[in-house]
């Protein structure tokens, strides 16, 4: 091909008539080997490959890297789902919990899967979703790794009105799930109207949720200080997050909550997309910037507060998953559908430690989250550096 | 279509017989552009752009004022003047990214604010100054988001979202960049491609707020050579804010001088760009010969220690200097 005599010809007008002749690029960011970058055909498979129908008229693009990622993933979740259903006192062979989840085989080994186990399992792999969903919502909306729930204040609020609430016995005759619910809810009111300025940045999101974080931190502390040690035990108790006695309640209230929200999230996916070019570009490519941001806003609230009033503030899942799935899935921005499922993945397999590590004892599911979150997230993050890619 | 032409046609222009073309510096699209430009469905005749009684303000403080604006169709628009006086404001306004307090933007007689958004986005692109891309995002994946006007939840990859993808890849020169990641590449490449995004996006008019900040000379001038082949090959409306005086007089037809949030003056670049405009709205003085290559203005500005062949300017130097 007679490109690599065009691409060194020098001609007279060339250091004014061919600017795109980028090998003269100053910056030296081009390789000098032109020819590293070959003629690629129309449909690359990074790009993924588009698909479209006649009739109705769906089109899209797969990307075979993403697609596998979910699907592996998912198959993790699920063996992790399977296997903590085997653990307990009466132990249960994993294909007898597959066919006992269907209804089948002996009718006492339904009852112990169905009815004693099956809420502990389904409530990590729901609060998982949440967690996971919810931080890709907030880390693409703000255009920041650092914005997820916990570090925003929201998982703090809901602690502090759980523990208000032990602590001054004042519980108004609600459960501490759905105090932890309305601290969420308001603790993210709160950060939206101290943002405010004839509109919203993410920026200023996160400075006012640090901000109203660590109001809320103080607050915690200081009335765990001043309860006493039964009310202290109680209030920690749950603010590390836990599945411990799960029931059906828990399991249905969530159940609905993400039947909800979770298609209202995923359907904002497109505008989700255009968001992270920044909101001036976002909005000239007819984007509602602010309405949209709003509604990400009160979709990613809802996810987190749901999924705290179920199983507590589980640290880490919605920072990390959401980047951890971006890495494996080796998108630009955190992937909702597959960070959802990286956090069922990650609280399951938790519990599963935390049920599993330590002979006789049953730590809280927060504590594994969150001492194995973090060096996952480290590790990737020292990978992809290492790689010259990552951040 | 042209992707399947493995170079871009821009750098790969002259290899056929035709070999490079001699003569310097003016701007002439080779065939293998046009072809590729052609792959972009031309808008018709443009909308028309215009702003009546225009008063801008941020937080009450008051940046625009009183002011008429007819955006010529088909053609360049530069706008000019100093630091703050309204330039980038007035385009955030005429791309409805700022409520005007008073006065109304109009888009074919249709005012603004009750054009749909999504029609809106269709018609007219924006390219704010220096965007950020997310780390890792591909140009491939940047320039297709600029086709998020015209999709849908269901329809998210046309065959025309395709061809506009790889028309403005072609285009802009980019086609083998584009697999690699935005950040990556060097700031004139960057540039370029959040232009393709806007091409891609298709739009009649296309707002460009300072398209060649921090880009060196050379990129810069690529960047308006492509600018001016938009619109000279498929009639865009461009306006795009301009710090360098002599680059506006040269690309665009159509100069505004603005300010402190006002017009001063407005037309072609040689009615508009005078000494005695200059020394008002930049408030220096200056000299104008025509540009040797283009014949348009050439602004060269006098400072205390430059005078018109005046002695005094060597005599301000220091002696160390001097010899």
């Amino acid at each position: 091909m007679p490109a690599r005599s065009s691409d060194t010809a020098q001609s007279p007008d060339g250091t004014t008539r061919s600017p795109h002749d980028t090998t003269r690029s100053p910056d030296g960011e081009r390789p000098p080997d032109a020819q590293a970058f070959p003629a690629a055909p129309p449909h690359r498979a990074l790009h993924g490959r588009p698909f479209r129908l006649a009739f109705p008229p769906v089109s899209g693009m797969l990307r075979p890297r993403l697609v596998l990622t979910g699907v592996l993933v998912a198959a993790g979740a699920f063996l992790l789902f399977c296997w903590g259903l085997t653990l307990g006192d009466y132990p249960v062979a994993l294909m007898d919990v597959v066919r006992a989840l269907g209804g089948a085989g002996e009718p006492g080994t339904v009852v112990v899967v169905q009815d004693l186990r099956l809420p502990r399992a389904l409530t990590g792999l729901l609060v998982g979703i949440a967690f996971g969903v919810s931080g890709a919502v907030f880390q693409t909306m703000t255009r920041n790794a650092l914005a997820s729930p916990d570090m925003i204040g929201l998982t703090e609020g809901a602690g502090t009105a759980v523990v208000a609430a032990v602590v001054l016995g004042w519980t108004g005759g609600l459960g501490l799930s759905t105090l932890g619910l309305l601290g969420a809810l308001g603790t993210a009111l709160l950060v939206y109207a101290l943002a405010w300025k004839g509109g919203t940045t993410g920026y200023r999101i996160i400075l006012v949720g640090i901000g109203v974080s660590w109001i809320c931190t103080s607050a915690t502390d200081f009335l765990v200080a001043r309860g006493s040690r039964f009310q202290a035990e109680e209030a920690v108790g749950w603010l590390v997050g836990n599945l411990n006695g799960r029931t059906w309640d828990q399991v249905d209230t969530l159940a609905l909550a993400l039947a909800v929200l979770l298609p209202v999230t995923l359907g904002m996916g497109r505008w989700m997309r255009t968001l992270q070019l920044g909101d001036d570009v976002a909005a000239g490519l007819g984007t509602p910037v602010q309405t949209v941001r709003l509604a990400l806003l009160l979709a990613g609230v809802g996810l987190v507060a749901f999924g705290t009033a179920a199983a507590g503030p589980v640290a880490f899942v919605a920072l990390a998953c959401p980047q951890i799935a971006q890495r494996l899935a080796g998108t630009a921005s955190p992937p909702p559908i597959v960070s959802g499922l990286t956090g069922a993945l990650v609280v399951l397999g938790s519990d599963l430690l935390a049920r599993e590590a330590i002979p006789g004892t049953e730590l809280p599911v927060g504590i594994v989250t969150g001492a194995l979150g973090a060096p996952v997230l480290l590790w990737l993050l020292i990978r992809a550096n290492r790689a010259g890619s990552g951040g | 279509m042209s992707t399947t032409d493995p170079r871009a046609p821009r750098t790969s222009r002259p290899s056929g017989p035709s070999g490079p073309k001699p003569g310097a510096g003016v701007p002439r699209p080779s065939d293998a552009d046009a072809v590729a430009m052609g792959a972009i469905r031309p808008p018709s005749a443009g909308p028309e752009l215009r702003a009546r009684d225009l008063h801008l303000a941020y937080d009450g403080r008051s940046v625009v004022e009183d002011l008429d604006l007819s955006v010529p169709t088909g053609r360049i628009t530069a706008i000019v003047g100093a630091n703050a006086c309204g330039k980038s404001t007035l385009l955030r306004a005429l791309a409805r990214l700022l409520t005007p307090r008073q006065g109304v933007v109009e888009l074919d007689g249709v005012a603004l604010r009750s054009v749909p958004t999504r029609e809106l986005a269709r018609t007219l692109g924006i390219l704010p100054q220096t965007p950020v891309a997310p780390e890792g995002l591909t140009v491939f994946d940047l320039v297709g988001r600029g086709r998020s006007p015209h999709q849908t939840w269901w329809r998210q990859w046309s065959q025309a979202d395709e061809e506009a993808v790889h028309g403005a890849l072609a285009a802009t020169g980019l086609t083998d960049l584009a697999d690699r990641p935005v950040d990556e590449l060097s700031g004139g490449q960057r540039q370029r491609a959040w232009i393709a995004m806007a091409v891609a996006q298709g739009t009649p008019v296309l707002l460009l707020d300072e398209p060649t900040t921090y880009l060196d000379l050379a990129h810069q001038i690529d960047v308006l050579d492509l600018i001016t082949d938009l619109n000279r090959r498929e009639g865009r409306t461009v306006v795009m804010v301009l710090h360098d005086l002599n680059q506006a007089c040269r690309y665009a037809d159509h100069v505004i001088a603005m300010k402190a949030g006002r017009i001063v003056a407005e037309g072609a670049p040689a009615e508009v760009v005078t000494e005695a405009t200059v020394e008002d709205v930049f408030d220096l003085r200056c000299r104008i010969t025509p540009d040797p290559v283009s014949g348009t203005p050439l602004v060269i500005p006098l400072g205390r220690h430059h005078h018109d062949g005046d002695a005094r300017a060597q005599d301000a130097r220091p002696a160390a200097i001097v010899d």
